[in-house]
């Protein structure tokens, strides 16, 4: 039996609040109780500590250091690498990632939304739709780069195909500079789409009848009710899916590095594409540069979420 | 939510019917492109209801000698479940501590999980593969899943989970005599079940479709190629027909589209009761 349940067991101690014991019984069982939930959470804190704490600390370190030719770190170079990230060039794959990212979660939030709020009326088939539009959520990075190359490939393209029918003439879409960031981008806004549907489906099941009901007698309906009443009470599935799904954008890789590979000319080239492709592409094994753009991307992710959450959040209504 | 009149009932499926071909053309082009003869599927639009379908895409797939699937479906699962265990473990424990464990530490531990929330995983890709590689065990199937195990996220989620759990049933359950692993075991856990469900179903689909970390780590060591990474060596190999692609990307999907399709309820629950409250 535990120090804790014989304090508890005894009737004197039996008292609302732990606080309340005397100080020099609680001690050691207050000491034991700490003493176990670090070990509780110590499995935890460990697996977190050595592979994502301690390396923000190792990226640091090694974007101060050149390598050799296997990789190992060697002498200082100080702020050089830090120098290259202001060249037009690294400017250039900021800008992209900034571009990919918002328009990646613009559509990717509001496509989901507009086949979430008319799946909201009783109607037959509805949940075989939400069923079916999550389906792009099954799909790995690989998978649906894969599938989508095969998709625009000129000889079976059902997309040029259809484009044909309107009299359009299909671009070249991971090869022409205008077009592979928008390929990239329809890939991703596909492959997020699946989950916030899933999301934004369940926000919009919360709604109260009730209230609808009432902004109906007070005249709220159509658009004028979805915008001032729905929208405000779906808030945090809102809010939920715009915070992962620029994470995801942020962090997107297999899109770019399997459809484009970066190109053409560095045209879909973004932070993390250039992190892959300085450390590990090629044997590249420019890793001191690649963890000083890791360190940018830190710093980006840490800025938006304080962004959103500071900004973003406030407006968003807690039931 | 509300009836409407029949108008509005013929644009709504008309809106969703032409969403649903577009959007699901490429789900529906990889499940049935797979067993479409090639002559068939190398066809603009390809003709998807051609009727001499063939499982032959499949079995080249399963047997063609560039990226072998068979032991690259071992390690996606391996990886899947893994990091399904791992973080359930980790997690559960974790939280039971920040939940109903008294300690002056909990809030800094708290915020410490939290905070590891923040850091994209490519921010520190490099370190990591670096770390794995002087631990000399870039040849084992454990490089694939050793910086996984732990999550934040998974901590954060079963802390909100845990704490809606009545604390009064809890003080009860201490006095009479219950220590805290068998608490947590025997009473807290079969309550929570939404909530592990929705994680498990996350962090498996997380491992198994994770392709950054792989792709490096088998860049070295073919054997260690998941189902992802064998995907894009497949697309990559000059021989690769897309018939036979699809059929090898169709394997790689089973499990996860029976994942979305049943288990989607149990993600949403999880997911939503962390993002609302």
């Amino acid at each position: 039996m535990t120090a804790p349940t014989l304090l508890a067991a005894s009737p004197a101690a039996r008292t609302d609040r732990p606080p309340g014991r005397t100080r020099r019984a609680a001690a050691p069982a207050r000491a034991r109780e700490t003493a176990l939930g670090l070990l509780f959470a110590l499995p935890g804190l460990a697996g977190l500590g050595i592979f994502v704490i301690f390396p923000l600390f190792q990226a640091v370190y090694l974007a101060t250091r050149g390598n050799d030719i296997l990789g190992n770190p060697t002498r200082s170079v100080g702020l050089a690498h830090f120098q290259e990230l202001l060249t037009p060039e690294f400017g250039q794959v900021l800008w992209q990632t900034l571009v990919f990212t918002v328009l990646v979660v613009v559509p990717g939030v509001l496509l989901p939304l507009a086949l979430a709020a008319p799946m909201t009326q009783r109607l037959p088939g509805m949940r075989v739709f939400r069923t079916a539009f999550a389906l792009p959520f099954a799909y790995s990075v690989s998978a649906a780069s894969v599938v989508w190359l095969i998709m625009l490939n000129p000889g079976i393209s059902p997309v040029n195909w259809a484009l044909g029918l309107l009299g359009v003439p299909a671009p070249n879409w991971t090869t022409e500079p205008g077009w592979a960031m928008a390929t990239v981008v329809g890939v991703t806004v596909w492959m997020v789409s699946g989950f916030n549907l899933l999301v934004l489906a369940a926000g919009l099941a919360g709604v109260d009848e009730e209230v609808l009901e009432a902004a109906r007698m007070d005249g709220a309906t159509g658009p004028r009710q979805f915008v001032s009443i729905v929208l405000p009470m779906i808030s945090p599935s809102l809010f939920f899916a715009v915070v992962t799904t620029t994470l995801a954008a942020l962090q997107a890789l297999g899109q770019v590095q399997i459809m484009t590979d970066g190109g053409p000319n560095g045209h879909t080239r973004t932070l993390v594409y250039s992190i892959f492709d300085n450390a590990f592409h090629n044997n590249n094994s420019n890793f001191g540069l690649a963890s000083a753009q890791g360190l940018v991307l830190l710093v980006i992710g840490v800025l938006i979420a304080v962004v959103q959450f500071g900004v973003l959040e406030r407006r968003v209504h807690y039931r | 939510m509300n009836r409407p009149g029949p108008v509005p009932t013929v644009l709504t499926y008309l809106w969703l019917g032409i969403a649903a071909v577009v959007l699901l053309f490429p789900v529906l082009l990889t499940v049935l492109g797979g067993f479409l003869p090639s002559n068939a599927l190398l066809h603009q639009p390809p003709q998807l209801f051609d009727g001499d379908w063939t499982l032959e895409n499949y079995r080249a797939a399963w047997r063609q000698p560039v990226v072998p699937l068979a032991p690259a479906f071992v390690n996606s699962l391996f990886v899947g479940l893994s990091v399904m265990l791992g973080h359930l473990i980790t997690s559960c424990l974790a939280a039971y501590a920040l939940v109903f464990m008294r300690s002056p530490l909990r809030r800094p531990i708290f915020w410490l999980f939290l905070a590891t929330i923040m850091v994209p995983y490519e921010s520190i890709v490099v370190p990591n593969a670096l770390f794995i590689r002087s631990l000399g065990i870039n040849d084992s199937r454990l490089s694939l899943i050793l910086p996984f195990l732990a999550t934040g996220f998974g901590v954060f989620m079963l802390r909100q989970a845990f704490a809606q759990f009545p604390r009064e049933l809890r003080e009860a359950a201490v006095i009479d005599g219950c220590g805290h692993l068998r608490f947590l075991v025997t009473i807290l856990l079969p309550a929570s079940r939404p909530a592990l469900i929705g994680i498990a179903v996350w962090s498996f689909l997380q491992g198994w479709n994770m392709y950054f970390w792989p792709l490096i780590i088998s860049s070295s060591n073919n054997s260690l190629n998941t189902l992802q990474t064998a995907v894009f060596a497949l697309k990559d190999n000059e021989g690769g027909s897309p018939a036979v692609l699809l059929a090898g990307i169709t394997i790689t999907l089973v499990p996860t589209l029976l994942l979305v399709i049943f288990g989607q309820r149990w993600l949403v629950r999880g997911f939503t009761a962390g993002a609302v409250k």
